[in-house]
């Protein structure tokens, strides 16, 4: 199983023929994804990568049946471009872009409410490091050598802290099904919750692992929703203990602007949610193996 | 992107928010110059800094003459002004604004600012203005009033008037205050920002509303479409170390630790320092090379960590995913050599080609300490600092 994405998913890249885009798709390409081709508008017609170049989103879902994309889409257009692939019928797309205005994301965020959940296109992002099913597929930007295949699914806001998850996990022989990146901006497409309702679902996840930060009231929201909802462990870092308030720490919304958003305050707010905390950041493995142990 | 409260009135003002007669001033004389100019017998003189809570930290005189206003102005020009939300730093006063003194008859509280729980901008009013909201929200929760604002359809009447009569605004005043209301959300829709605060706003012993003071605070990641809202940028207010940062295009935060940290990646910056605090260190910086770490970007970043006096020991943590470890470790053994440094450095190498970035390390003859976990590494340079502060003792 693994979510959202696995060796059959039919990947586009919006923002294919950049010098970006071309590196990633290529990572992609080599690592196993199904790369079907790419958007870039004006170039439809030619071919890159030896894959098919669109003018659309709606043309590649038409002609190779794309059914996921990635967006590499400079941030003045990217919310723009995630709307395209909303309206052509993409069923998950994931932001790596980092710099997109908020505003632009609470349009975008509005523009999927639109369809009905049954047919709404899932995001994941932005300013993200992407999705990977270990062994699968990979639509992102991660080394895609670090992840083992595994019963562990992963959700975190950052990119290098989910590779030093994932490398920590590596190390102790454990793999993971799915890793999400959901990214670090104050609005983003999915939610922690989001993505553990998935995990949840998903028969070959045995335990989760969810990696936060300092700002906004996701974490929280996700503690609550597996004390109510989950039947599987979940196992959580929250990254900023020294983080001052009031002052961005590199990711836009990582920015504790009122009470329950600092590190501290969550971890409390998680522990008593029963949330299993690991004591520090170099634990992350040792505590999803201890919690894997007990099952 | 904060701003003063002089900018954000004059926006507001274009906007249809009424405002006090008022004027900028950069020096004494300046100050008694506006003075003269605006009408009346009370001024009120106004410390321009990026903080709110100035009234306490005295960055607030209300002056009964010309020379009040002079010596008012003369006491706060050049002062480092510290507030609550300033930090022991404080926030140097080289603007002030001068004000026409208001009579007051009813202190009210308005806010709008993006909520990122219902992904909409959120308008929050009380009729108990001038106090902080957050003070006000634990002693009195009933007294704040909010009101959600559909995206697509934006600020209705309705809406407006509802926080009007929530306001306790007399009949013969909704009209002003829906325009006042409506005025303030468009500001933030058009203008990108972020939060929009006007506490108080006051209805004056003449029957009008005023906005007596305005913060507002903009999306950086908009300024790039926003280019009048970027010239108001007043890196007086910024700490020299982030302004450095910002012209290298380092993402930065100065704090008040002593190890010095360089690490790839926002959250596995806030991890590793938290891992520093475990060890019993404190972090002088955050510091985000970001995922294409060049050999110049290294050496810029060392720069800008070392260029802080009190750090004692530095960590440079980094997780290699697109970029390669012996890239990195090319970087670092570059940076080293260039600028001389005195103090020990700790390097942490993880993720692609590291057998190949410690080797670099190992080879280039260089003092730096090699560790291989993120506890590891945090223990190491905490361990190294604590070394130097004895030897000095």
């Amino acid at each position: 199983m693994a979510i959202l994405i696995n060796e059959n998913t039919r990947i586009i890249v919006q923002g294919f023929t950049g010098k970006i885009g071309t590196f990633h798709a290529q990572e992609m390409i080599d690592y196993g994804s199904n790369v079907v081709g790419g958007v870039t508008p004006g170039k439809g017609g030619q071919t890159h990568l030896g894959l098919p170049v669109f003018n659309t989103v709606k043309e590649a879902v038409d002609q190779v049946g794309a059914e996921a994309s990635i967006v590499f889409v400079p941030p003045a257009f990217a919310a723009d471009s995630i709307m395209e692939a909303a309206d052509a019928g993409i069923k998950y797309c994931v932001s790596i872009t980092d710099g997109i205005p908020t505003q632009d994301m609470m349009t975008v965020k509005n523009f999927l409410r639109r369809f009905p959940k049954e047919e709404r296109m899932l995001l994941a992002g932005p300013n993200c490091a992407g999705t990977i099913s270990p062994g699968r597929a990979m639509l992102g930007i991660m080394p895609g050598h670090i992840y083992i295949r595994g019963n562990v699914g992963v959700v975190g806001r950052s990119g290098t802290l989910g590779y030093e998850a994932a490398d920590q996990m590596r190390l102790l022989g454990i793999g993971i099904s799915t890793s999400v990146g959901i990214g670090g901006d104050p609005i983003t497409g999915s939610s922690h919750r989001d993505i553990l309702e998935r995990l949840e679902q998903d028969p070959e996840t045995k335990v989760a692992l969810m990696i936060g930060e300092i700002g906004g009231p996701q974490e929280v929201e996700a503690g609550r929703f597996a004390k109510e909802n989950m039947t599987k462990p979940l196992v959580a870092y929250i990254a900023g203990l020294t983080a001052p308030e009031g002052r961005r720490m590199g990711h836009a919304g990582a920015i504790i602007s009122s009470a329950g958003e600092s590190a501290a305050e969550k971890v409390a707010i998680l522990k008593e949610l029963g949330v299993t905390i690991c004591p520090t950041p170099s634990l992350m493995g040792q505590t999803v193996a201890e919690v894997l142990a007990k099952l | 992107m904060n701003i003063h409260e002089y900018q954000a009135k004059e926006i507001l003002a274009e906007y249809g928010v009424k405002i006090a007669e008022g004027g900028l001033a950069y020096s004494a004389v300046e100050a008694v110059q506006r003075a003269r100019e605006i009408d009346g017998d009370v001024w009120v003189v106004k410390a321009q800094i990026h903080s709110g809570a100035r009234g306490k930290a005295g960055g607030i005189k209300v002056c009964r003459t010309h020379n009040e206003v002079e010596q008012a102005a003369e006491a706060l020009l050049g002062k480092n002004l510290v507030t609550h939300q300033t930090g022991p730093a404080g926030k140097i006063c080289s603007r002030l604004y001068i004000e026409a003194g208001t009579n007051i008859a009813k202190e009210m509280y308005l806010s709008f600012m993006i909520d990122r729980s219902s992904e909409r901008v959120i308008m929050v009013g009380s009729a108990q203005g001038g106090m902080e909201i957050e003070k006000l929200a634990e002693t009195n929760p009933e007294a704040i009033i909010k009101i959600y604002i559909e995206p697509a359809v934006g600020l209705q009447d309705f809406q407006a008037r509802k926080m009007a009569f929530a306001l306790n605004i007399d009949s013969a005043q909704l009209n002003h205050a829906v325009k006042t209301i409506k005025g303030c959300y468009r500001a933030l829709r058009d203008l990108d920002a972020n939060v929009l605060e006007i506490n108080p706003l006051v209805l004056t012993t003449n029957n009008e509303i005023i906005a007596l003071d305005a913060k507002m605070a903009f999306d950086e990641n908009a300024l790039f479409r926003r280019h009048k809202i970027a010239e108001l940028r007043d890196n007086t207010q910024v700490d020299n170390r982030e302004v450095a940062a910002a012209e290298a295009g380092l993402s930065y935060v100065g704090l008040d630790g002593d190890i010095g940290c360089m690490i790839n990646g926002a959250g596995l910056a806030m991890a590793t320092m938290d891992m520093i605090k475990l060890a019993g260190g404190e972090p002088a910086n955050f510091l985000d090379v970001g995922g294409g770490a060049s050999a110049e970007r290294t050496e810029k970043a060392f720069r800008l960590v070392l260029a802080d006096a009190g750090v004692k020991a530095m960590l440079v943590n980094i997780f290699a995913g697109i970029n390669r470890c012996d890239w990195i470790a090319e970087g670092v053994v570059h940076a080293v050599k260039n600028i001389d440094m005195k103090i020990p450095l700790v390097v942490r190498l993880s993720g692609t080609n590291v057998e190949e970035g410690r080797r670099i390390i190992a080879d280039s003859g260089l003092p730096i300490i090699t560790a291989d976990t993120l506890a590891d590494a945090a223990e190491k340079v905490v361990r190294a600092r604590n070394e130097v502060v004895a030897k000095k003792a």
